[in-house]
């Protein structure tokens, strides 16, 4: 249950559906049978107490699935999903597997990856050479079983008691026989069982594949580059010759996704339900190409300097000055094809108008909508509203302004935005605070309760470029002058705290 | 002039999220008869409209029947049918040329070529055509061997169609399967090798399987995600509003007020009317919103909750009564009827902004079977607009009066639409454009057309 603002209820248990919280406080749900008698539940939240009268009472989710997690979207999955990769090495297995795992943590479908090489590097800690992957290694055979029967162990745990919902078994899972155990243990548990195969045979993407991300890795570190790589390549011939793709007739029943040649082509089988829909068309848009996305704020804004949050104010002279700079910077770097993206605020369309290039503009990147506290100082938010705020501070994520949104609806808003993001090469994205600690958060890896606080200050632009199995930033500062928007976490969060300890954290401005 | 939306004059394009294409699309598809290909295409066609890429579709059946006024027999399709034959390439260029004044004179973004194109022949033809005018060609291919399918294909759409009106049943059946030899000899499927450098979705037995080739761009992507979504399972839609509210009684727009006595008692007999439909597996949705949430109480089905289903809002205008928008805003309200769908409240949204927002809940109603959607005027409007293929001109002024449930039932190439008062009254929200629209009216003018309230 989501209860971040009580503390205790005091309800008999026997007449309690269901209790929820909402911007408007509390909503709580009885049985009908209390009716009559008109219970009164007894709700002290910190210092505060609730009474409410069964008639009054009115109910949201019922099932304890739906009460779990309190977001904007439906939660559309039921049955946890086993994604299980399939190919065999440097076919891009793994990057997918996080890329997906990244993705899926994003929009809120808890999601871990379980990858089978660091179960074999942790059972036999030094890697001698490819003859430990040799078809007749029996006794390395036997290792190597044991440590997929672990996986799967910990995959079990992970869904049935750390709430996970999507599990990625990043694996060869080459041979019919292993594919064939999967499946039945799956459907021994209840899970659904997507396949994810990579089928590649172009030798200079395999060879480049080799380069950045295994030599690299901890079985060659104590080799040289070809010496890795001649190691390396023997490892896959092992592989081969039991290697059985996944068949169009054999594999009928099977839900699965056949990725050719690093997405040229694509073969999907059986999609069950919505979150493999959404898998196949994330899988479907994300391209391997080189390139570089550029994230910056506005320039400062006339609101910003007056320490006021929201709105949609235009530039102040520093942005200005910040916005010519952007566009020298951009010339400088001479990007090739730049798209420029901007939200429909005037402050982002204000700075890209300085950059002298076509732009579009996205409603999604809006920032996000402070309902009740726009245009507010934070020190007016405390005068006004100092329950919502101390509220905020505790779980500032999933806090929804009254007629606002939450971080959490903002990442939902701009999930369109990242799909873009990944088809298209070079982006440049001119947005707003929450906006771009949203995207930043999608593409480094950072869970929800970091997101929030993100540092994304005024006239930095960040340029990210994929690499390997994550992201390279760069945090490039253009030199003009801007106040700090960025609050910190106070120490207390209690709806009881002085105005001084909620201020306490609150950047300078005018 | 169009307020509401900050333009900027240096930019182009902006009303949707993104450029979805900077050439045209020409969509081919392909595959022997009664394989979908009109339905599909269709339903794409409405699809893209909905979400704002202006889309034709041009089917040559359509074309061959304006030039043959009648229809004989099968035997116009032989392929050794020279006659017949010359016809036909006439009737096909004639749509393409009809589609390049679509594409390039009248502001059309993509074309969907309804036709058999079966044989490579045809496809490179067609691919020239397109090159030689700048468009993108992407090709939606249909293969189906299920005989009860192909069965149940000709029962719903060909027996119907004007080529069999005068024949009885099992005559046109009896023609039908004969026609759909006449292709099958010469059909050459898209193939894997011979036609890899083709973008192309090959659905095979109504979706249990696809074969995505060289998508090229955004739009590209979006169909593929589109047509891996739907499905002809039967099942039903129905749509209604929550029940009457505090604030809909008083004449206020928007807001987040619960029910009135009468929303009460109109979201008993909803829950009566569901149970008694017996419908199997119901999915129950709702808004984030108190009237909807507490209309779905009533029908003893688990419900989610989307935000995205919200009403939408009015901004600077919420909890407004129209005499009070008339007062407080009047260029705002008439700019307003000026052009209602892409006008935008301050500090609020349009109907346009509401269509973006409702597309993922389009995309799921498309994935699901059996649902009710409890939501509100505005957004019930962009919904059924989308069902029953209306524009953007008609949406905002589609009739969606409370306490009444909309059932949507798919049949051949549309939807079956069934209107259910629930017979508990409920005011009238309904407001239609008023003749006078310009920014100078009176009061009186602007005021004509608002429904009765406390």
């Amino acid at each position: 249950m989501y209860l971040t603002q009580l503390s205790c209820v005091v309800v008999p248990p026997s007449l309690l559906k269901c209790v929820y919280t909402n911007d408007e406080g509390l909503w709580i749900r009885a049985s009908a049978d209390c009716n009559q008698a008109g219970f009164r539940v007894e709700v002290e939240p910190q210092a505060r107490r609730f009474t409410m009268h069964s008639h009054q009472a009115l109910q949201v989710p019922v099932s304890p699935l739906q009460t779990s997690r309190r977001s904007s979207v439906p939660q559309l999955t039921n049955s946890p999903t086993l994604i299980v990769m399939v190919g065999l090495p440097a076919r891009g297995k793994t990057y997918i597997s996080k890329k997906l795992t990244r993705y899926l943590n994003w929009i809120g479908f808890p999601t871990k990856v379980f990858n089978l090489g660091q179960y074999r590097r942790d059972a036999v800690q030094t890697y001698k050479n490819f003859e430990f992957f040799r078809q007749d290694n029996k006794e390395a055979m036997q290792i190597r079983k044991a440590c997929a029967s672990n996986a799967l162990k910990d995959i079990c745990i992970y869904f049935s008691k750390e709430n996970g919902q999507v599990a990625v078994f990043d694996a060869t899972n080459t041979t019919r026989e292993r594919r064939v155990s999967i499946v039945s243990f799956a459907k021994e548990k209840g899970y659904k069982v997507f396949f994810v195969e990579s089928i590649c045979d172009d030798p200079d993407i395999i060879a480049q594949n080799i380069t950045e991300v295994k030599v690299s890795s901890p079985d060659y570190v104590n080799c040289d580059k070809e010496e890795a790589l001649a190691d390396f390549l023997k490892r896959i011939e092992c592989y081969k010759q039991t290697y059985v793709p996944l068949d169009d007739e054999k594999d009928r029943n099977l839900s699965y996704i056949k990725i050719f040649d690093v997405g040229s082509r694509y073969l999907v089988n059986r999609v069950q339900d919505h979150i493999q829909s959404r898998i196949v068309y994330y899988l479907m848009n994300i391209h391997v190409t080189p390139r570089s996305i550029y994230l910056t704020r506005h320039g400062e804004s006339e609101l910003n300097l007056l320490g006021r949050i929201g709105g949609d104010s235009g530039l102040s002279p520093r942005g200005h000055k910040y916005a010519a700079s952007l566009g020298s910077f951009l010339k400088g770097q001479n990007i090739k094809d730049l798209k420029v993206w901007t939200s429909h605020m005037k402050r982002t369309i204000q700075t890209a108008e300085h950059l002298g290039v076509p732009y579009e503009q996205w409603k999604a990147l809006n920032e996000i909508d402070a309902g009740v506290c726009e245009e507010l100082t934070y020190e007016e938010i405390q005068e006004k509203h100092p329950e919502e705020f101390a509220l905020r501070d505790q779980d500032k994520y999933r806090y929804r302004y009254p007629k606002g949104e939450s971080y959490e609806d903002l990442v939902h808003r701009l999930e369109p935005v990242i799909m873009e993001l990944e088809r298209q090469e070079n982006v440049l994205v001119v947005c707003h605070q929450a906006v771009m600690r949203c995207l930043l958060a999608y593409l480094l890896d950072k869970t929800s309760d970091e997101l929030p606080y993100l540092k994304c200050p005024l006239h930095t632009v960040l340029r990210l470029t994929p690499v390997a199995y994550g992201c390279k930033m760069e945090n490039i500062f253009l030199n003009v002058e801007a106040v700090n928007t960025h609050r910190e976490r106070p120490v207390n969060v209690d709806v009881t705290r002085d105005p001084a300890e909620a201020l306490k954290t609150i950047p300078d401005h005018f | 002039m169009m307020r509401g939306s900050s333009r900027s004059k240096s930019t182009q394009n902006l009303d949707r999220t993104v450029c979805m294409t900077n050439c045209p699309t020409l969509i081919v598809t392909v595959g022997l008869p009664a394989r979908g290909k009109t339905y599909i295409s269709k339903k794409l066609t409405r699809y893209l409209n909905w979400i704002g890429v202006p889309t034709r579709e041009f089917n040559v059946g359509q074309y061959r029947r304006e030039c043959v006024k009648i229809y004989k027999s099968f035997e116009f399709f032989r392929p050794d049918n020279e006659e017949g034959l010359k016809i036909r390439q006439q009737c096909a260029s004639a749509a393409l040329n009809d589609v390049r004044q679509y594409l390039a004179d009248e502001g059309g973004q993509v074309a969907v070529f309804d036709a058999t194109n079966t044989t490579r022949e045809r496809r490179q033809t067609i691919t020239a055509f397109a090159e030689q005018n700048g468009f993108k060609v992407f090709f939606v291919e249909s293969v189906c061997e299920d005989p009860v399918v192909i069965a149940e294909n000709i029962v719903q759409v060909k027996l119907g169609s004007p080529d069999y009106m005068n024949c009885n049943t099992e005559e046109a059946m009896e023609d039908f399967k004969k026609r759909i030899e006449c292709y099958e000899n010469s059909y050459e499927t898209l193939d894997e090798v011979w036609d890899r450098h083709l973008s192309y979705i090959k659905i095979i037995d109504v979706g249990r399987r696809y074969l995505v080739n060289q998508v090229q761009d955004h739009i590209q992507s979006r169909i593929v995600y589109y047509l891996m979504n739907i499905h002809i399972t039967p099942r039903s839609i129905y749509l209604c509003r929550h029940g009457e509210s505090d604030l809909n009684v008083k004449g206020c727009i928007g807001g987040d007020s619960g029910l009135s006595p009468r929303g009460r008692e109109f979201a008993k007999y909803l829950g009566k009317f569901i149970e008694s439909q017996d419908i199997s597996d119901l999915k129950v949705w709702t808004s984030q919103m108190k009237r909807t949430i507490q209309t779905a109480e009533a029908v003893s089905v688990p419900y989610e909750q989307w935000k995205a289903l919200n009403e939408i809002d009015a901004g600077v205008c919420e909890e407004m009564m129209y005499e009070e928008i008339q007062q407080h805003y009047p260029l705002e309200f008439a700019l307003r009827d000026q052009d209602k769908y892409r006008y935008r409240y301050p500090k609020g949204e349009s109907y346009e902004d509401l269509v973006q927002r409702l597309e993922p809940v389009i995309m799921e109603l498309e994935r699901q079977e059996n649902v009710l959607v409890i939501c509100h005027q505005a957004v019930m409007r962009c919904l059924l607009a989308y069902f029953l293929d209306k524009t953007a001109e008609e949406l905002p002024y589609l009739k969606c009066p409370l306490h009444t449930v909309l059932k949507l039932t798919p049949v051949a190439y549309g939807c079956k639409v069934e209107s259910i008062f629930l017979n508990v009254d409920a005011v009238n929200t309904h407001r239609d454009r008023p003749e006078n629209v310009n920014i100078h009216r009176t009061t009186e003018d602007a005021l004509q057309t608002v429904p009765a309230h406390l």
